[in-house]
């Protein structure tokens, strides 16, 4: 219950942090729109394979840029005092939450904007934006605790790439995998057994977290 | 008064001192010291040489044909990476509970012979791929889980290089250690399963991640389990040397 309390207090700390610096937010905004403007403009308005496979690649890019920057306005002074009024597990779990609600915005903003610029070749929305939802959850995890341990490191936005995108690699590719059916009537087969993995995935991502979160911690 | 200066027994006290840490140091060699096992990897290397090339293969239907004896050197490697990642999680594990210098070197050096293990994996398999599937890299499900595998182990290495001080290099990336292993299982083991694979012994999209073992004809089995646990040992005696070497440096370095 207690920390129930700590961690919705965290993400509401997060939350209007966000909305008072507006810059930073809108840098992400704008990063999303210039994107995929970029893509549009390169591409026009592309086959349903090449719209999946670009959506989930801009995807993860706005997610490096999205959430890389949740671990560096932390300073040390700041880390101290959470430290000493929340615990590490609920201020890592505080920091899942805000950055997977922040990401699955993203995901649903780039979602619209795709749909403007590039065409909408999806027959079954309803069923992609479940699934962008579900994407873009599990990436903000992945890349929440790497941007963790990156922040400890010197050149944090190097070697969030260097480290997230291979990790990233097999939930990318499961998503572009289980979207596909959402651009066609025909079901795909084993497709609950894929979605349970991608649940899966993230359960794991969250419980590795907890677990390892407060060894990065303490300095 | 010089009694206490020169003890009477000084010599032999010192001499027995001697012997009995030489008793000690060879009663408790550790396993990982002892001679055995690496004249084990010699002689089951030299084997799988010599009986890898020789052993009589059936020919079943024309498409494998002399290639499959790629098998004694391909597939083990693989089975040595595997090993060695889990041998240095362990030791990353180690090192997040106590914190000892040592552990990290354990860490990093398995990890480090696992990924030389994993190139020769991949390099094996693309000449193989040369002749059988026509091109080295195919985009093939299992190729690319590995790929990714030894990408991850890459970006281990970047992260402690990017990290100066010794105890934070240590605790960060026995972090990422834990983390990327239990990323990488399910590209290794679950993902090359639910795609078609080119590899031999899968069937189809239900195909093993490996091999099937019981595809394999017995007297190929012959060769093919001891040259899995001859390169297996053969990367952990790589592994300790590394390590040992690492430590007596550490050592100098902190007395000079």
């Amino acid at each position: 219950m207690e920390s129930l309390k700590h961690i919705s207090t965290l993400i509401k700390k997060d939350v209007v942090l966000e909305l008072r610096q507006q810059y930073s937010l809108y840098g992400v905004l704008l990063y999303v729109a210039a994107t995929i403007f970029v893509v549009y403009l390169s591409m026009g308005q592309p086959e349903e394979d090449v719209w999946n496979s670009l959506f989930w690649v801009v995807q993860l890019f706005v997610c490096v840029n999205a959430v890389a920057k949740s671990f560096l306005q932390e300073n040390k002074g700041r880390m101290l005092y959470f430290y000493s009024i929340a615990g590490a597990k609920d201020f890592i779990l505080a920091k899942l939450a805000f950055n997977a609600l922040l990401m699955v915005v993203m995901t649903f903003l780039s979602l619209i904007i795709f749909c403007v610029l590039l065409g909408n070749p999806l027959q079954h929305m309803a069923q992609f934006i479940g699934i962008a939802a579900l994407g873009g959850f599990g990436l903000s995890l992945v890349f929440t605790f790497l941007a963790a341990i990156a922040a400890k490191a010197q050149q944090q936005a190097a070697l969030m790439a260097i480290m997230g995108f291979p990790v990233i690699i097999p939930q990318l590719l499961l998503l572009v995998k289980i979207a596909r059916i959402a651009f066609s009537p025909i079901v795909q087969q084993g497709l609950l057994q894929m979605v349970l993995l991608l649940v899966g995935f993230d359960l794991l991502i969250i419980l590795l977290a907890v677990i390892l979160f407060p060894f990065l911690w303490k300095d | 008064m010089f009694e206490s200066w020169f003890p009477p027994n000084f010599a032999v006290q010192k001499k027995r001192l001697q012997l009995l840490t030489r008793l000690s140091v060879q009663k408790k060699k550790p396993m990982i010291r002892q001679a055995w096992w690496k004249i084990l990897s010699f002689v089951l290397l030299i084997y799988t040489c010599i009986m890898g090339f020789t052993v009589k293969i059936p020919v079943l239907d024309g498409r494998l044909q002399q290639s499959i004896r790629n098998l004694f050197f391909h597939v083990p490697m693989w089975f040595a990476m595997m090993v060695l990642f889990s041998v240095s999680v362990v030791y990353a594990i180690k090192y997040l509970n106590g914190q000892k210098p040592v552990d990290d070197f354990y860490a990093t050096e398995y990890a480090r012979t696992g990924l030389i293990f994993g190139s020769l994996g991949l390099v094996t398999g693309a000449i193989w791929a040369n002749y059988q599937w026509g091109q080295p890299w195919s985009s093939d499900p299992k190729q690319n889980g590995a790929a990714i595998a030894l990408l991850i182990y890459f970006a281990y290495f970047v992260l402690r290089g990017s990290v100066h001080d010794e105890e934070k290099r240590a605790k960060l990336s026995s972090v990422y250690n834990i983390f990327a292993f239990c990323m990488l299982f399910p590209t290794i083991w679950i993902l090359p399963r639910l795609t078609e694979s080119l590899h031999p012994g899968g069937q189809g999209s239900e195909g093993n991640p490996a091999l099937n073992g019981k595809d394999l004809a017995p007297e190929m089995r012959m060769v093919f389990w001891p040259a899995v646990i001859g390169w297996t040992i053969l990367g952990v005696w790589i592994a300790t040397l590394r390590i040992r070497a690492r430590i007596l440096t550490e050592k100098l370095l902190s007395n000079g």
